[in-house]
């Protein structure tokens, strides 16, 4: 046991996952010939996951929104609520809470299910069989988390900002403006704004989708192995997710 | 003795090991054609590890391990992957994909590597589940079938593509006597039928003697003897017969080594 173990193992597993990346990156071009086992991926990572990023998108609108309200009506400003709900969400709230419960929901079930698949053999055998498994079930689901983050943050952003959140409380409840929480919203939020946003979830899904297919690919083929993939899945892609947007922030902040 | 044309796998001089453990320390054999090979051993020999390393999934440490005259190991992955479709290598779990029927884990090497149209891929795959008796299971998935029905839609897979060679991983373990009987005939008939190479890894000697031709005992990263069934159970090594009549103690001693002596052990509790 040395003093500087736990930074030499931490920076050998980030130079073992990169080339990890590396390998995966060079099976994309094959995985992206056959669509339909991504457009399955896509169903199982993405489209089972629109039922908490649906509730949690309009919980978190209606909380903005009556915090928001509590403060600006102080200030006569309870117009500007639709600006205050819509930068938030677009610009931090969307992106980071989408990826966290994307993170717990679809990043644990990755990891769980390509460890599994590893204990029980399936993936030997795959090789065996001469199929590679890294083309024929990691690069498809690497995918899979790439394409549906940033549709699912858009799907999050949309239920906090309009279709229920902070519209159902701040508009319907409270009684502010219709149209000035819209026009105001106009005003303020930028193309900019919606990229940046794009960008943040994409990098998110990136980081979720090989974190997650990292650490099953890497689980020890024990029950034991597969739960603590499952557990450094999440625990490790949500502080990664906090601390790129912090840097990805940074970088749009000027 | 073989001729290197008989043999169709050939392994020289093999050392394999896992960090400081020795798991191969220089071992020779061969499979013949059209043979059935047992590989015996008590567990913890690296038999499954022998199936890995002809594979191709693992890497010795010295020597080499031929397959057809291609020595396995010298192979770009690309070739590697064409090899492995001559061999088919059955694992102890059957490793079925989980999330496919019965029919469609028969289908999936076909899938994967043929351009068949459907309606071959569907005629070739229920032939093959005739084969092992379960074309009645074809709909079903792993999770609905029993562990030695499990076993049968593996072997199924593994001959989908027509190998020349199947290697099984101890196929007995864990099996009722029915399911047992049912696999060793389907070895068996199977080997012939379709003019295969098998080789069965297992620590089940009476049955295995039943139907192999040739039989090598391995233990201590050595080959203890090797010969036909009946030539082995005449060994001089009293390892081998030890292993072979499955007598308690012998050359593997029924205890597990300890530091002390016992009546040491129990008078230290005293002090």
């Amino acid at each position: 046991m040395n003093f500087f173990s736990p930074l030499t193992d931490g920076l050998r597993g980030l130079g073992r996952a990169t080339l990890f990346l590396f390998t995966i990156l060079a099976g994309l071009p094959e995985a992206l010939l056959r669509p339909r086992l991504i457009f399955q991926q896509i169903y199982s990572v993405g489209v089972l996951s629109l039922i908490i990023i649906v509730v949690s998108g309009s919980f978190i609108g209606m909380v903005l929104a009556l915090q928001g309200y509590r403060t600006l009506v102080n200030f006569g400003a309870a117009s500007s609520l639709g600006v205050l709900v819509a930068l938030s969400i677009v610009r931090e709230l969307g992106p980071v809470i989408t990826a966290l419960l994307f993170a717990g929901r679809a990043g644990s079930a990755l990891a769980a299910e390509i460890g599994l698949m590893k204990a029980t053999d399936q993936l030997s055998g795959m090789e065996m069989m001469a199929v590679d498994p890294i083309k024929r079930v990691i690069a498809p689901r690497f995918i899979a988390g790439l394409i549906a983050m940033p549709l699912l943050a858009s799907i999050f952003s949309m239920m906090a900002i309009g279709v229920a959140g902070g519209h159902a409380i701040g508009v319907e409840l409270l009684g502010v403006d219709d149209g000035s929480y819209w026009s105001q919203i106009n005003q303020a939020m930028h193309g900019a704004d919606i990229r940046d946003m794009l960008i943040k979830a994409t990098v998110f899904g990136l980081a979720i989708s090989w974190i997650a297919v990292y650490q099953g690919y890497h689980a020890a083929p024990t029950s034991e192995g597969v739960s603590r993939a499952t557990t450094s899945t999440v625990v490790v892609s949500s502080l990664a997710i906090l601390a790129l947007d912090f840097v990805l922030t940074a970088f749009m902040f000027h | 003795m073989t001729t290197a044309a008989d043999s169709l796998v050939r392994v020289r001089s093999m050392k394999f090991g896992f960090g400081p453990k020795v798991i191969y320390d220089g071992i020779d054999l061969d499979i013949v054609r059209g043979k059935i090979t047992a590989i015996l051993g008590p567990s913890g020999t690296g038999k499954t590890t022998l199936l890995r390393l002809i594979g191709g999934q693992w890497k010795p440490d010295a020597g080499s391990i031929e397959f057809d005259g291609i020595n396995v190991h010298q192979q770009s992955r690309k070739q590697l992957f064409e090899l492995r479709k001559r061999m088919g290598l059955l694992f102890q779990t059957g490793a079925l994909l989980t999330d496919l029927s019965v029919f469609e884990n028969v289908a999936f090497p076909l899938r994967e590597h043929t351009t068949f149209p459907e309606s071959m891929i569907r005629d070739l795959v229920l032939m093959k589940l005739e084969a092992v008796g379960l074309r009645g299971a074809a709909k079903l998935y792993p999770s609905e079938i029993s562990g030695g029905m499990n076993r049968r839609v593996a072997l199924a897979r593994a001959i989908a593509l027509e190998p020349d060679m199947i290697m099984y991983d101890e196929p007995f373990t864990g099996q009722d006597p029915i399911s047992m009987g049912v696999l060793i005939r389907l070895i068996q008939g199977l080997n012939r039928s379709l003019n295969l190479t098998s080789v069965i890894v297992t620590h089940d000697v009476e049955d295995v003697m039943r139907i192999a031709d040739y039989v090598y005992v391995l233990s201590g990263g050595k080959v203890l003897d090797h010969g036909s069934p009946a030539e082995v159970q005449q060994s001089k090594s009293a390892l081998v017969r030890q292993f072979l009549n499955g007598e308690a103690d012998g050359p593997v001693s029924f205890h597990y080594k300890a530091a002390r002596s016992y009546a040491d052990d129990l008078m230290a509790g005293r002090e």
